[in-house]
């Protein structure tokens, strides 16, 4: 009986395995192929002759990126984007976070079901463009940065950490000591919640370099672009290709073809590598908002 | 040390279940007075959800006006209902409808099985190495960019460059153009989906299986089980709440699925299929400026949203004894 029983087992992790290998691979594998691609000779990628490893190693890919204004516009407009806009964001997140995790204050209640409430119903696309347009922010770096400034999902995270871990006991003491609110919360709340503000700080982040739908709506100036929205520009809709004789029609078609993969690399590489940082974070971040939702 | 009683810090949301108005008042007056500080700091936050989330609300009025921009949103003559039945009248209507629901219900069903099946496989796992490789790898590709996951996936699905159309030509059938064939369009989106986030959406099972008891697992070992009986009597169970959860939430947001990438997967050829609500909107007020007709079609889709949440939350709750809030 025991050792049928161990029979079944062993067939079964035989099983686990393979099925946990398959999809391993499948996400992998076009990495890697990207990856392969964004390295190798212009003619092979096209010719479609590059599998898992470059094919006529080259860098010729990374330096066209590198040299297109457009891309470096791009590419120092996200950062700037992603810097400020995580600054901005995390700032006002705990300016509200921290006082609705306060049980001792009024209204707070009242205040928290306003911001949830935008959860569930939004005034739209058009009504929110008029806003911005109302406010002067189209076509300016503001218009990416203050319309998504707050993430109520964030908020919430936020104050259910601080209720959490910030013990009431220390706020009484603060108060014996004829220590303000604010004094509280600089010197003692926020250095006591570092890994969560790193949480905050890295979901805001990323949500800001990878986002193109703003610029999209806002942005007009192709100087104000973000990586993203170049990105699309230059991958999805094909702009670049101009009108030229055949044999130089196909060199440019070819680099331009290598160019997609390098790019690609060149757009996640910054995000990636953050990620062994942020998959640490990111998991207690994703508990903390599964413990609420 | 003299430890005087702590000036009494005021009841736990006593303000918000004052028995009187004149309580309630002092109450107010008082959480101001020793507050103020946080007040303060909290102006700045609620002026960006009144700015940016509740104006737009107050501007959705136009969807009930025509509006035009010398007037501007409260100037322009009120239309009554005639944005919504020119939406409704319109021969694309019904085709959008099902497009949208049909998409979301797919991601729905495709998206909510397989985290569930990758966690439980996780979890049987003893090897820290391999199973922490898996993790590492799977959970990655949340962190691409709707942009660039798109573009791999024209790259791949490209007749000209594709890897899909080297596969296909293996099996000796001839290239086909995924991208604008409008029978694709639903896969490639699903799947791509799927892709870029089982392995995030597996974190959450995995907490939730970490959080079983470990003397269950005892108990079935004594009983003799094996692995697949362990799975399915006390996984499965530990699981579920969250599963439902999820699921729930998955029903409730049918409507409200996003527009970044059915609009970058978009192309003139596999419209009949790729166009959705939020793109629809799009292209209707801002590259038609029909912005009246628009925030009307918006409403429609955040009406029947917040209806759908609601809805689910009430019979969740009925079913469950546990709601979304």
């Amino acid at each position: 009986m025991k050792i049928k029983e161990r029979g079944f087992d062993r067939v079964f992790m035989v099983g686990v395995y393979i099925l946990l290998t398959t999809f391993l691979l499948v996400v992998l594998l076009p990495l890697v192929y990207i990856l392969a691609s964004s390295f190798s000779d212009p003619r092979a990628v096209s010719a479609g002759r590059v599998a898992l490893w470059p094919v006529g190693f080259t860098l010729d890919g990374y330096r066209t990126v590198l040299q297109d204004p457009q891309i470096l516009t791009g590419f120092s407009n996200s950062l700037f984007y992603t810097v400020v806009g995580t600054t901005v964001s995390l700032i006002l997140t705990v300016a509200i976070a921290y006082p609705l995790s306060r049980k001792d204050l009024w209204g707070r209640g009242a205040i928290a079901l306003g911001i949830v409430f935008t959860m569930l119903f939004a005034g739209g696309l058009i009504p929110t463009y008029l806003v911005v347009q109302e406010l002067g922010l189209l076509n300016t770096r503001w218009a990416l940065i203050l319309p998504q400034a707050i993430g109520v999902w964030q908020v919430i995270i936020a104050m259910s950490f601080f209720r959490v871990s910030i013990p009431d006991e220390l706020y009484e003491a603060a108060q014996l000591d004829g220590s303000s609110d604010l004094r509280f919360l600089r010197s003692v709340v926020i250095p006591l919640s570092k890994p969560l503000l790193a949480v905050i700080a890295l979901m805001y982040a990323i949500t800001q370099w990878n986002s193109y739908f703003d610029a999209l709506l806002y942005i007009r100036n192709p100087d104000l672009y973000p990586l993203q929205l170049v990105l699309r520009n230059i991958l999805i809709l094909n702009q670049s290709v101009t009108g030229m004789d055949a044999t130089e029609m196909l060199r440019r078609q070819e680099l331009a073809d290598l160019l997609k993969y390098s790019l690609i690399v060149v757009a996640t590489v910054p995000v990636m590598l953050i990620y062994p940082f942020v998959a640490r974070y990111f998991t207690k971040g994703v508990m903390i908002g599964a413990v609420k939702g | 040390m003299v430890t005087a009683p702590a000036p009494a810090p005021a009841q736990p949301g006593r303000g918000l279940t004052a028995p009187s108005t004149h309580k309630g008042m002092r109450a107010a007056r008082r959480s101001l007075r020793m507050h103020w500080q946080l007040y303060l700091l909290m102006l700045a936050p609620i002026a960006y959800f009144v700015l940016f989330k509740y104006w737009p609300m107050t501007n959705a009025v136009i969807a009930f006006k025509d509006y035009n921009v010398v007037d501007g949103v409260w100037g322009s003559d009120w239309s009554g209902f005639r944005h919504f039945e020119r939406f409704f009248d319109n021969p694309v209507f019904v085709n959008l409808l099902r497009n949208t629901f049909v998409l979301s219900a797919y991601v729905l069903l495709a998206s909510f099985p397989i985290p569930i099946i990758l966690a439980l496989a996780l979890n049987e796992v003893r090897l820290k190495f391999f199973k922490r490789t898996v993790q590492m790898v799977t959970y990655a590709p949340y962190f691409i960019s709707t942009v660039v996951v798109v573009s791999m996936t024209i790259l791949f699905l490209s007749p000209r460059l594709g890897l899909a159309s080297d596969a296909l030509a293996i099996f000796g059938i001839g290239s086909i153009d995924f991208l604008s064939e409008p029978d694709f369009f639903r896969h490639i989106y699903v799947w791509s989906d799927v892709w870029q986030t089982a392995g995030y959406s597996a974190v959450i099972y995995m907490a939730a299986l970490s959080g079983i008891d470990p003397t269950l697992y005892e108990a079935a070992k004594v009983d003799g089980a094996n692995r697949l009986q362990k799975i399915w009597n006390i996984d499965i169970p530990g699981i579920l709440p969250t599963a439902t959860v999820i699921l729930i939430l998955g029903v409730g947001n049918v409507m409200a699925i996003g527009f970044e990438k059915a609009f970058l997967l978009q192309n003139t050829l596999n419209m009949s299929q790729s166009e959705i609500i939020p793109t629809y909107t799009y292209r209707i007020g801002l590259l038609n400026a029909d912005f009246s007709q628009a925030a009307a079609i918006g409403l429609f889709n955040s009406v029947i949203n917040l209806v759908l949440l609601v809805s689910v939350h009430l019979i969740a709750k009925r079913a469950t004894g546990r709601g979304l809030w």
